[in-house]
């Protein structure tokens, strides 16, 4: 490979605290417009900001579970700016000693598991919400001002768009099974930059880092990624680089616009904020929220192979998100065959979500119902082509599959003489596919066997068919 | 030490603007803080850890509990326009 792409991600993910960094107004999503402000995170002269304890423990949490090293003493720093989004003209950040250093984050490849380094993870104050409006207004929200952020920063240790989304869906699973926040990123509760750029090795000559912003969507992100990795190898090509610019997605021009020129680099002149004094954090505390972190996504994994016996490949799919975890083990709760119900979910299931673009908690079936519908099958009360017909129907309407197989009809035939006269019609108007089986050609048994299908609406027992087929012909 | 370049960069990044004289001016002054700072740069300080922080307190921290925000109205009382309960500013991009 000539050309080396470099993905660094930057990841802001607000923390479901009750209430905001530095003040007792609530964190929540929503909620009337400028509401949810006071003095202190409106900036206004006087007002004290006191650091929110939940929002220190929460930090920690993600920074246990991505294996980084916990400052036992931190600062808050003051990082100067002007936009209108941020009440003081400076946001409380951290610049120097971030709460969190190091750690990483593994993800599955298929060719094995490859670990991304984690630079830090910080705390930090939300800004408020700006509208620009027709009439050429700035219309400003503060209740989003002063919700608490965590900002992760990675090493550039991804190569390819596909592994940099493999690192946000880890990234995104662990954080929500910790539960330190919802990663809505429609809702803005993770928000991801990404800086880009692309070596040439024969040459060693490379391009400028690209910024990635004000990205909506992971799919969004991946295609800004594969479109930005073109451009520059296609620049790198031609003896040109890029412009170190910032660039935004464009969903309908499938391309990536220039937001902001290459400026200098900002000068934020961080300095330590001396409205909030050092902070310490004990060893007994960081031991006490280690000892109450839920089992993580890699656990989990390790456990479905052992208790379930599932493969590993199987047990990452399944252990992706919490959620699907959860419906799995539930489901098997009443089912018998953990493969059978790892492949349907794997399957049909989550191919369909895929498609709509859901989550497993939008189903509208729960884990019984999927349980209750692989007893159909297994029971040979319907076959497992019908069960798929089922599922399909329990997806759209959520009703029950026994109902469904009832009310439908879909019982599976499993009555020779039922069949007999079907089987028997079937052979008498395909004389050459019998010819041709019996000339060796093995595909025309499928295809005898198919015509029956058809004929019975799919509900004939296939095994049964099968061997009926054979037999008659054998006669 | 100083430059008159340097006064007018921290400037750009304060939103300021000053005149010629002005400029002359803060570059002599900043010169002279710059310069006491130097003074400081004569201790010896081998062995001494850094300060990260002036403060001698340790930081309390707050419990998560809900308390009550200001009424809008309170909110936008400083406001200078609004609209729809938003603070209303002329049109600002990045
Ligand atoms: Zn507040």
């Amino acid at each position: 490979m000539r050309y080396k792409t470099m993905i660094g991600l930057e990841i802001h993910v607000e923390l479901m605290t009750k209430t905001k960094i530095f003040c007792g107004c609530p964190n929540d999503f929503g909620g009337d417009v400028n509401t949810h402000c006071c003095p202190v995170c409106l900036g206004l002269p006087g007002a004290l900001p006191v650091l929110n304890k939940s929002a220190v423990e929460y930090a920690i949490k993600a920074g246990l579970a991505f294996n980084s090293q916990i400052a036992t003493r931190t600062r808050m720093d003051r990082k100067n700016y002007f936009y209108p989004d941020l009440v003081k003209g400076y946001q409380i950040s951290q610049d120097e000693i971030p709460l969190c250093s190091g750690g990483y984050v593994e993800i599955e490849k298929e060719d094995g598991p490859k670990k991304i380094r984690l630079m830090r993870i910080h705390i930090e104050e939300d800004t408020g919400k700006s509208i620009h409006t027709e009439e050429a207004d700035t219309l400003l929200d503060y209740n989003r001002g002063g919700v608490p952020l965590i900002e992760i920063v990675t090493y550039p240790d991804m190569n390819t768009p596909e592994e940099a989304r493999l690192f946000l869906e880890k990234l995104r699973a662990t954080l929500k099974y910790i539960e330190v926040s919802d990663c809505k990123m429609e809702e803005g509760s993770l928000r991801c930059d990404i800086n880009i750029n692309v070596i040439d090795t024969q040459t060693n000559t490379r391009t400028n880092i690209t910024e990635l912003k004000n990205l909506n969507s992971f799919k969004a992100a991946v295609k800004a990624m594969e479109y930005e990795e073109k451009r520059h190898i296609a620049l790198l090509e031609a003896g040109k680089n890029t412009e170190g610019e910032t660039r935004r997605w464009d969903e309908v021009k499938n391309e990536t616009i220039v937001m902001r020129e290459k400026g200098g680099v900002a000068d934020y002149r961080y300095a330590p904020d001396f409205d909030i004094a050092p902070i310490v954090i004990e060893e007994e505390w960081i031991d006490e929220i280690r000892n109450s972190l839920p089992e993580l996504p890699h656990d989990k994994k390790e456990r479905f192979i052992r208790e379930y016996g599932l493969p590993e490949y199987d047990a990452g799919v399944l252990t992706q998100s919490k959620e699907l975890a959860d419906f799995y083990e539930e489901t098997n709760k009443y089912a018998k065959d953990p493969k059978q119900v790892s492949n349907w979910i794997m399957g049909d299931v989550l191919r369909r979500l895929k498609d709509e673009e859901l989550e497993i908690e939008d189903l509208k079936f729960g884990p019984k119902d999927l349980a209750h519908l692989l007893e159909l099958i297994n029971s040979g009360k319907i076959s497992n082509n019908i069960g798929k017909k089922v599922l399909r129907e329990m997806f759209e309407t959520g009703g029950k599959p026994e109902k469904i197989v009832k009310e439908r009809g879909l019982i599976q035939i499993s009555d020779e003489g039922e069949l007999e006269s079907i089987v028997k019609k079937v052979l008498s108007e395909n004389q050459q596919s019998i010819i041709d089986y019996k000339n060796g050609k093995d595909r025309a048994l499928g295809y005898l066997i198919g015509q029956v299908m058809k004929a019975t609406k799919g509900k004939a027992n296939p095994q049964l068919v099968n061997k009926m087929v054979r037999e008659m012909i054998e006669e | 030490m100083v430059s008159k370049e340097d006064v007018k960069y921290i400037a750009e990044l304060c939103k300021l603007k000053f005149s010629e004289e002005e400029l002359e001016e803060f570059t002599a002054e900043f010169c002279r803080i710059i310069g006491f700072v130097e003074l400081l740069k004569e201790v010896d300080t081998e062995g001494v850890e850094a300060t990260y922080h002036v403060s001698p307190k340790i930081q309390p921290l707050r419990e998560d509990k809900v308390e009550p925000s200001l009424s809008r109205e309170k909110v936008l009382q400083n406001a200078p326009e609004e609209q729809y309960g938003y603070f209303k500013l002329p049109r600002i991009m990045d």
